[in-house]
């Protein structure tokens, strides 16, 4: 029950031969490292160290992974970290993946927070973090925009992203009653267009 | 044990089951509860510590973990992140069994695509808002503008903009 998915070695797919199986020391200790060293975005380097370095998965089980974290709530990596410790060692793993990856974070971005709690009446680092604040938003906004362009030719799914934009950033309606009308819209829009394609085929 | 933690047990044990596509879409309905429902800090004081937060190493809701302990020290900073963390974690665990039957199944894709907008909306909204508290300067909006570009455009490292960004405000040109 444990291992309703089958750890990768006894997958046998051929090619994952080179597999290694993570004790729970080494889930721990490597979504550590991970979480010390990612800055910007944990995914590219989790694959790299998952895939490429440790390999723990092969490329397309790491894939197919990524797409069950991606589509469950949560953060990709923080629910990768949960899956991949689950899939190998049970809780005992989901809890030491999960934990190396934000036992590390936590402690620096606390270290920041005293720091910034202790000298933000300074002038000099009040201006530094206008500075930073500014940067760090406009690291978001890109984001953004390569989520929202993509939607141009699609005018219903750039409709529904607009009605969510204008709800939460103009009106600040309460997340869940905005998710609550807006998804199953959304969903509907994705079904008939489905629908669409199925029978043009 | 006190209202504080029981609230931000409630906000966030909510908010990680809303994050579908990631942290930034939960952004603006954390900025709502903490700024302007229970008024722990103002708008530009979250701002700052979103800022922190990515200039920090890690996944990027790091802000979860610094909102918690900014708000009610070390025991904020635990309930907080078990409330963030915990909710999403076990419904993980729940679909991993579920996963290899549900993957190729018409509704997930449909399910998945039709969320894409949603975030979509969400997180456009999450850029404007955190603009909009960060920027109190033209120069600040112009620093936000010149970094969007360039990591919409470039390759070039977060760091590298977070960095240079940090210098120019320090300089308190234009503030």
């Amino acid at each position: 029950m444990k291992h309703a998915i089958s750890p990768p070695a006894a997958a046998g797919s051929g090619t994952d031969a080179g597999l290694a199986t993570p004790s729970v020391r080494d889930l721990f200790l490597g979504f550590l490292g991970l979480g010390f060293t990612s800055f910007g975005g944990a995914l590219p380097l989790a694959r790299r160290t998952i895939v490429e370095q440790r390999r723990w998965l092969s490329a397309s089980e790491f894939t197919d992974l990524l797409g069950l974290c991606q589509f469950l709530p949560g953060g990709n990596v923080i629910n990768l970290s949960v899956a991949l410790g689950m899939r190998f060692h049970g809780w005992r793993g989901a809890l030491a993946g999960i934990l190396g990856l934000i036992a590390g974070p936590s402690l620096v971005v606390i270290g920041l927070g005293v720091v910034y709690e202790r000298t933000q009446n300074d002038p000099h680092v009040r201006h530094l973090f206008v500075g930073l604040a500014a940067a760090a938003a406009g690291l978001l906004v890109s984001m953004a925009a390569k989520i929202v362009l993509p939607l141009r030719r699609e005018p219903a799914a750039a409709v529904v992203a607009a009605l969510g934009f204008v709800a939460i950033a103009v009106l600040r309606t309460p997340l869940l009653p905005t998710m609550l009308v807006l998804t199953p819209v959304g969903i509907a829009l994705a079904a008939r267009a489905a629908r669409k394609q199925g029978g043009s085929r | 044990m006190n209202a504080t933690l029981v609230a931000l047990a409630a906000i966030f044990g909510q908010l990680s089951l809303l994050a579908f596509g990631g942290g930034n879409t939960i952004l603006p309905e954390m900025q709502r509860q903490v700024v302007e429902v229970h008024h722990w800090m103002p708008a530009s004081e979250f701002s700052a510590l979103f800022a922190l937060a990515q200039a920090a190493p890690g996944p990027n809701m790091m802000v979860v973990t610094l909102v918690g302990w900014h708000v009610a020290g070390w025991a904020g900073m635990l309930v907080t992140s078990i409330a963030k963390f915990g909710p999403s974690s076990l419904v993980t665990i729940a679909a991993l069994h579920a996963w290899e039957r549900f993957k190729d199944r018409p509704w997930r894709r449909i399910a998945q695509k039709g969320l894409v907008p949603v975030t979509a909306g969400l997180v456009a909204a999450s850029a404007v808002l955190i603009a909009k508290a960060s920027d109190p300067s033209w120069i600040a909006w112009a620093i936000t503008g010149v970094c969007a570009v360039l990591a919409f455009r470039t390759k070039i490292h977060p760091l590298w903009l977070l960095g240079a960004g940090s210098l120019i405000g320090l300089t308190g040109f234009g503030q």
